[in-house]
């Protein structure tokens, strides 16, 4: 890995970048245009990943990793699945009432693991349809894939997953009805209200959104002052489409801030939290931090001379309430290079000069934990996470060139999403 | 009610017969009642026994009637019995790491149980003193032990004795809710009030409901060698807590080997090769527990049993239990009510602070609302979870702007000296402004430190003060003053125009 660091700045980002996006094409099934969820046999596609798949390949057009026509026929081949798999209650459905399963088969495009029709997995996944659908403005394959993308995304019945209430259920299953995680204060999901209230078919209310943000903490942490959640990803997802630099909603007008700003603190707050390093975990450093959700070295128990740590598997960590249990998320530093520049590099050159094995192939695993060893080496998650690649594809290329962004603000249901769910200023 | 093991042995006698003369003596003779009383009060639980004692300072005559035992369900089965037990599972807690602190302590596990709650009946007896019969009945109060029901719109009859009144006061307090769970009567349970008199110790404990006292229990049993698994219908336990409290403590159970099922329902009860199943549903998973004894823990309902409330006119409801105004004042102007009866909050310092309001309001020409009370509350967990005053969504559906100011105790001094680092305290401020709206501790003591906060928020101390405040050094207390001194910290342009302006001057 001496390679990689060896490095100057820029030729570093272009090569995790160009390795994050080879992930989506060497997992993609190219007769449907699923991607798998992770790199591990027999990984079911994730619609999420779909959603960044979709968004990346006029990224790679851009920057000549891909033809424009190749792009396209991917493209239409996902939007094609998409739009003619079957919706409906039965349990083995693709999707139901314009929303999609989670997880579906590679192959056959059906629902696996009777997993939930998820919510904000089914928004990333239309983030990326709404990206494709104003991407391809030209004529050949083009003119369908915009016709899909607007039929898909207007299909969707987000009054329906109101379930009656003000705010969204999370999620869905024929066996059992509508799933509710509890959600209360800020977490990924603004980027879910301002699709839902962008529908022109079955637009949430104006109130949806209110309904959600009044339960948002506005904190002071560890020095910083931040729109408080504690997953790092929570605090990138919505900002891989959505520049939501100078942009307001109410509670940010009234805090005198905008959400660009809130990632930035809470930046500041995951690296002040590395630097205190209250738990004493290996590695943990201003510049070496990265605390969200994913997968742990499991659950286990280690008794040491003055502390029990207790360790996990798949969970969503954060801080500084935790769960932190010293797994950090390798790529996480770098996905935030839009934000800070200067922090994401020189902690993600720190992580490859003393934990060069987190990064294969130019791709970053999902998890590692340097205090959890077992058999001499610290845990490192097996293979790669397809969201983690998508992610950082689009955010790189949000740092160098804004080019989702600025496709995305020129977006009509972005732009109508935005305005009705109370946001105002700057490129609105 | 079914309980499991062997036959129990005699509790420990002195005690419980300490606790019985104080509270309930066998050879007490009802005085014969006055022809008429200023106040009567239904119930020796705090509201009644505050109230009367309020009454008497005013010069008044007052009757006092109980049916069961004075000292009322927190004395008897609630936060007396809990925290005595609380206190030693923390001591196994405590051995069990002791090894942290250099402190070669091991504990053998389970824990004596029969121990354990005869220390429990020895304090509950020395704090009966202070409610005992025969001290009310110095100090004036007429005590009459039997069921009182209304028979007239001014009298109380006990027995074959009639209590006429100027004014009465309800204090009847709770009662634990049952849930209609298929299985659950036939296979039996305890509440509350019959946890802490358990004498064989369970080996494997079903908990359902997580509030308040449901997690307490869980997490005590489990440390004093139970296999516990708490059952919560919601996503989160304590549902009337913040995101990050509760979530703290579902580490903190989890970390000491409680089973927790969030989103999980308990949908039958049976009996199975000795056990008790408890078949269980979260959303489309199905699953089953087995117990050796099931505690149920899912609130509690306001007791009007026997009363016969709408004699006197006075308006209950199944949701609220006795209808009061915000004075306290039932439907009956003549009567009025006080603690678990019908206040939303069923907690000992609410019902002591609403019959003390209720006896002024009553008679000392006082209009005190129930409404404005600052209340703490704490959850006895370890950590303890503290909240006073308003939470964010209060706030939010008021559209009062706040911000909050958090120090973690991972950052305080005191709290890693003590190995107690878990946890924060968290003031919620009103913006723009050094008001306290409210607060959250999860702290060690956390019930300790919320005080603090209740005396700022209660004489309009700011977060300006507060900073300025010495606290000793090093205290877990200190991390109140560290959240002031963040807002200070956050606030320089208002800091130096204050000085700018003081230059001026």
């Amino acid at each position: 890995m001496d390679e990689l660091t060896g490095l100057s700045d820029d030729a570093l980002i272009d090569r995790l970048q160009r390795g994050a996006f080879s992930y989506l094409t060497e997992f993609a099934n190219d007769d449907n245009g699923l991607v798998a969820d992770t790199s591990r046999e027999g990984s079911p596609a994730s619609i999420a990943v779909v959603g960044f798949a979709l968004s990346c390949y006029p990224v790679a057009v851009k920057n000549g990793w891909m033809s424009r026509a190749a792009a396209a026929t991917q493209t239409l081949k996902t939007l094609r699945f998409f739009w003619n798999s079957p919706q409906s209650d039965q349990p083995d459905a693709t999707g139901y009432k314009g929303f999609y399963y989670h997880f579906l088969h590679m192959k056959t495009g059906r629902r696996v693991w009777q997993c939930e029709l998820s919510l904000v997995d089914t928004t990333l996944l239309l983030a990326g349809v709404l990206m494709a659908g104003r991407y391809f403005d030209g004529g050949g394959d083009e003119p369908e894939i915009r016709e899909l993308a607007d039929a898909i995304y207007r299909r969707v019945d987000w009054q329906w997953a109101q379930n009656n209430g003000q705010t969204v259920a999370q999620g869905w299953k024929p066996e059992c009805g509508f799933l509710h995680y509890g959600w209360e204060g800020y977490n990924e999901a603004t980027i879910l209200y301002i699709l839902g209230a962008g529908s022109p078919t079955h637009a949430l209310p104006p109130d949806s959104f209110t309904g959600w943000t009044v339960t948002y903490q506005f904190e002071n942490l560890l020095g910083q002052d931040v729109l408080y959640s504690g997953p790092l990803f929570t605090h990138l997802f919505s900002h891989a489409w959505i520049d939501f630099r100078g942009i307001q909603d109410e509670f940010m007008r009234s805090s005198r801030k905008d959400y660009f700003q809130n990632t930035r603190n809470s930046i500041a707050l995951h690296r002040e939290y590395g630097a205190r390093n209250p738990r004493g975990y290996e590695g943990y450093d201003q510049n070496l931090w990265g605390i969200t959700a994913g997968e742990g070295p499991g659950n286990d128990e280690l008794r040491e001379s003055y502390r029990d740590r207790r360790f996990f598997g798949y969970t969503s960590r954060g801080v500084p309430y935790g769960p932190d249990d010293g797994t950090i998320s390798p790529w996480a530093m770098l996905a935030t290079l839009p934000f800070d520049a200067g922090p994401a590099i020189a902690g993600t050159r720190r992580l490859l000069e003393i934990y060069p094995q987190v990064c294969t192939k130019d791709r970053f695993s999902s998890g590692f934990n340097p205090t959890f060893r077992k058999g001499g080496s610290e845990w490192l998650s097996e293979g790669w996470f397809g969201l983690d690649q998508g992610l950082l594809v689009l955010m790189i290329e949000n740092y160098r060139s804004g080019f989702v962004w600025e496709i995305m603000r020129s977006c009509p249901v972005i732009r109508t999403g935005l305005k009705r769910a109370g946001f105002k200023g700057g490129w609105l | 009610m079914a309980v499991t093991g062997p036959a129990p042995p005699k509790p420990d006698t002195l005690d419980q017969e300490d606790l019985l003369r104080r509270v309930r003596p066998a050879n007490w003779q009802n005085p014969e009642p006055k022809p008429r009383y200023d106040l009567a009060i239904i119930g020796g639980g705090p509201a009644g026994l505050v109230a009367a004692r309020t009454a008497i300072r005013l010069g008044l005559s007052v009757a006092l009637i109980e049916k069961y035992r004075l000292g009322g369900g927190s004395l008897d089965t609630g936060s007396i019995p809990s925290k005595t037990i609380i206190r030693t599972a923390r001591v196994y807690a405590t051995t069990h790491r002791a090894q942290e602190f250099g402190a070669p302590v091991s504990t053998e596990l389970p824990a004596d149980f029969l121990k354990i709650t005869t220390r429990m009946r020895g304090i509950r007896a020395r704090i009966a003193e202070y409610h005992s019969a025969e001290r009310l009945r110095t100090l004036g109060i007429d005590v009459f032990f039997g069921d009182a029901r209304f028979a007239s719109a001014d009298a109380l009859a006990v027995g074959d004795k009639r209590i006429a009144f100027r004014k009465a006061l309800i204090a009847t307090g709770a009662l634990p809710s049952v849930p209609s769970i298929p299985g659950l009567e036939e296979v039996g349970y305890r509440t509350s009030r019959s946890i802490f008199e358990l004498t064989a110790f369970p080996k494997r404990l079903a908990v359902i409901g997580g509030g308040p006292l449901g997690c307490e229990a869980a997490q005590a049993f489990c440390r004093l060698g139970a296999h516990v698994t708490i059952v919560q219908n919601e996503p989160k336990f304590l549902p009337h807590e913040e995101r990050d409290a509760s979530q703290l403590l579902s580490f903190a159970l989890a970390r000491d080997g409680v089973d927790t099922r969030l989103n999980t329902t308990v949908v039958r009860v049976r009996e199975e090769g000795g056990s008790k199943i408890l078949d269980t549903s979260n959303y489309d998973a199905k699953d089953s527990i087995a117990a050796d004894e099931i505690l149920l823990s899912i609130g509690s309902i306001a007791n009007t049993v026997g009363l016969d409330p709408e004699v006197a006119g006075i308006a209950t409801n199944p949701a609220v239990g006795v209808v009061v105004d915000d004075f306290l004042r039932t439907t009956n102007p003549r009567v009025y009510a006080a603690g678990d009866v019908c206040m939303s909050h069923k907690f000992t310092n609410v019902a002591e602070a609403s019959g003390r309001m209720a006896v002024q309001n009553a008679f000392a020409g006082r209009r005190r609302r129930a409404s404005r009370m600052t209340i703490p509350w704490c959850t006895y967990c370890d950590p303890e979870i503290a909240h006073v005053g308003m939470h964010v969504w209060d706030a939010g559906e008021r559209s009062i702007p706040i911000k909050s100011y958090t120090v973690m105790m991972q950052d305080v001094d005191r709290a890693i000296t003590d190995g107690q680092d878990d946890g924060f305290v968290k003031i919620h401020v009103k913006a723009g402004t050094d008001r306290i709206l409210g607060a959250t501790i999860v702290a060690s003591r956390a019930s300790e430190m919320i005080n603090e906060i209740s005396v700022a928020m209660s004489v309009g101390i700011g977060m300006r003060e507060l900073a300025e405040v010495l606290h000793t050094y090093p205290a877990q207390s200190d991390a109140i003053r560290l959240a002031a001194l963040a807002y200070v910290q956050d606030r320089p342009v208002s800091w130096l125009r204050r000085t700018w302006g003081r230059l001026r001057a």
